[in-house]
């Protein structure tokens, strides 16, 4: 019952904050907020797949990528933002399902796959880049190469294109949908399925001679983790208003995974309080312009590994975890070495 | 004991390159015995096993289990017709639960969740886990532990052929002892091929023993017999037997 209660404070803590911000926050804190969020649901994805499958996909921005631009293009075609959050969520899904196929059903080895989605996404940038004719156009709208698609509608009322949503409401929607995609990511984790999905990680041998076809589990993981970036993707386009090849860019696909490991592999509320510091962190960097931001970022990656290689959460559960058990009275682990 | 095969396998060769790890065995196992599988090192038992559950893919040959030519199944479809495996080397998932380990194990029988907790607690029981032992992650348990939990895995799978291979191997007679019981338990629902070098374990085991040599199927018999075997002997019983001796 406590671990219920204690799982539950993180998404309550949210929902507390989309209901309340908007009364405290300026609106250009509120954008930055949203942006974030956004950000931080993409990272959920990868934290998911990575943390509890043990896939490690260093091109998880392709499926980032994917629903932002499938966002700005829906959008801008249908005049309505509920369904392009829709298809921005299930073209990423589509595709998943497509690399999965041959990642899994192949049996590359971790960092094979690794390699190849990172290709993947980089092929993504690469083309995107390369759409500044105006022949590359879907309906209206031209893919507009390294500038990406500008001037994409933000969210409106569902079923009334033209009542936009403030930049309150929108930036609600975002941290609704982060403690959405967190209840439904822990909720899939805690399940039989997820279970099983960890078993995989754990042992993948063991998982089949018990009679579990690895291949499908993480197919469907991998198609999860996609969708929940694709609406992380759709929803930072809504924010920004515009989506450039960069969402595919090594930089994009780096700081997912910089991310995870920083909060810390395994858990979900780390990745997104990393998500956004790191973001926090960028902004302000990027504001003051003095050092660089990605040499920042890189030493920061480099130091969690060496200092904190299971990442700030795990750690600072770690440290606060004799006293606990002092007081509890439990010594167990202790009193057993293996 | 109906005398119905529940395993046969004719003519099985397995490759590795220029060597033939298993070089034609033909092996009928009846539903319901322990057959132990014997033979000094290299002669092809755990290669044989790895190729009954596919984890290897024979280079020729038939494998059928209840009737059914295995051939072209993957590991996995091969569980779920019924046939577990504990390898030589022990493998569990070492950082969850013994109880987590057992209940994956139950898991994909698809029972209700009253009939999988009770299934899980009964596996527990009979490999002998209290409570405090159950929560402890697999990685903390004692050699001899892990055979038993993996041994607990194989119970709560509900097989109807099991494959041990090993399972006392660096265990203490009392936990020899205590393995031949929980064999006997695995025994009571499934057929069971175990790969031993302890005499004594097969001695209160095995109705009947194949040896294998180089590959192929050298005999197969009661414990006695083949123990009386010269042949047998002088491949492996003989100097193991008086490396025992000489212990004593």
């Amino acid at each position: 019952m406590l671990r219920q209660l204690k799982h539950a404070l993180f998404p309550v803590a949210l929902v507390l904050f989309a209901a309340f911000g908007p009364f405290v926050l300026e609106p250009f804190d509120l954008v930055n907020l949203s942006a974030f969020s956004a950000m931080a649901i993409a990272a959920l994805g990868l934290a998911f797949v990575w943390g509890t499958l043990g896939i490690l996909n260093l091109g998880h921005s392709v499926f980032f990528g994917l629903g932002a631009y499938a966002y700005a293009i829906a959008v801008s075609n249908l005049g309505d933002s509920t369904l392009a959050v829709l298809i921005g969520t299930l073209l990423p899904v589509a595709f998943s399902l497509i690399l999965g196929y041959f990642l899994f059903f192949s049996r590359l080895g971790d960092v094979y796959l690794g390699v190849i989605t990172l290709c993947v996404t980089l092929i993504f940038y690469s083309f995107m880049t390369s759409t500044a004719d105006p022949s590359f156009h879907i309906g209206p709208v031209p893919l507009g190469g390294f500038n990406g698609i500008t001037a994409v509608p933000s969210l409106n009322m569902p079923g009334d294109p033209q009542a936009f949503l403030s930049t309150e409401a929108t930036f609600s929607i975002c941290l609704l949908a982060l403690a959405g995609a967190y209840i439904l990511l822990s909720f899939l984790r805690s399940s039989d399925a997820g279970r099983i999905m960890t078993a995989i990680r754990e042992s993948e041998l063991r998982s089949e001679l018990l009679g579990y076809d690895i291949r499908f589990y993480k197919l469907v993981g991998f198609a999860v983790s996609a969708a929940i970036a694709g609406l992380g993707g759709a929803l930072y386009t809504a924010v920004m208003g515009f989506v450039s090849p960069n969402v595919f860019d090594l930089p994009q696909a780096s700081q997912f995974v910089l991310w995870v490991i920083a909060g810390g592999l395994g858990t979900f509320v780390g990745p997104v309080a990393a998500s956004f510091g790191f973001q926090l962190l960028s902004s302000q960097l990027g504001a003051n312009q003095i050092f660089n931001t990605e040499l920042i970022f890189g030493a920061t990656i480099i130091l969690f590994v060496l200092l904190a290689p299971q990442g700030l959460l795990p750690m600072i559960l770690k440290l606060s975890k004799p006293r606990f058990q002092n007081r509890s009275g439990i010594l167990r682990r202790k009193e057993k070495p293996a | 004991m109906s005398g119905a095969p529940i395993l046969a396998t004719r003519g099985l060769v397995k490759r590795f390159g220029g060597v033939a790890a298993v070089d034609g065995v033909d092996l009928v196992v009846t539903a319901g015995e322990i057959r132990c599988l014997i033979g000094p090192n290299g002669a092809g038992k755990s290669t044989l096993f790895k190729c009954l559950t596919h984890q290897h893919q024979p280079t020729s040959g038939h494998v059928l289990f209840e009737g059914q030519n295995l051939q072209g199944l993957a590991t996995h479809r091969i569980a779920r017709l019924g046939i577990a495996i504990k390898n030589q080397i022990p493998s569990i998932y070492a950082n969850l639960d013994v109880r987590e380990n057992i209940r994956l194990a139950a898991l994909r029988r698809g029972l209700p969740k009253r009939e999988l907790d009770r299934v899980v607690e009964l596996a527990l029981e009979e490999i002998g886990f209290d409570d405090r032992r159950a929560k402890q992650p697999a990685a903390t348990l004692s050699h001899a532990h892990r055979q038993w939990c993996e041994l607990g895995m194989l119970l709560a799978s509900d097989p109807r052929l099991a494959l041990l291979d090993e399972p006392t191997a660096g265990m203490t007679r009392d936990e020899m002892l205590k393995t031949v019981d929980i064999i006997k338990r695995l025994n009571a629902r499934a057929t069971v091929i175990v790969v031993e070098h302890d005499l004594e374990f097969i001695a209160r085991l095995a109705q009947r023993v194949t040896v294998l040599h180089r590959g192929k199927v050298l005999v197969e018999d009661t414990m006695d017999k083949v123990e009386a075997n010269e042949t047998v002997r002088d491949i492996y019983l003989g100097r193991k037997k008086e490396a025992i001796h000489a212990e004593r």
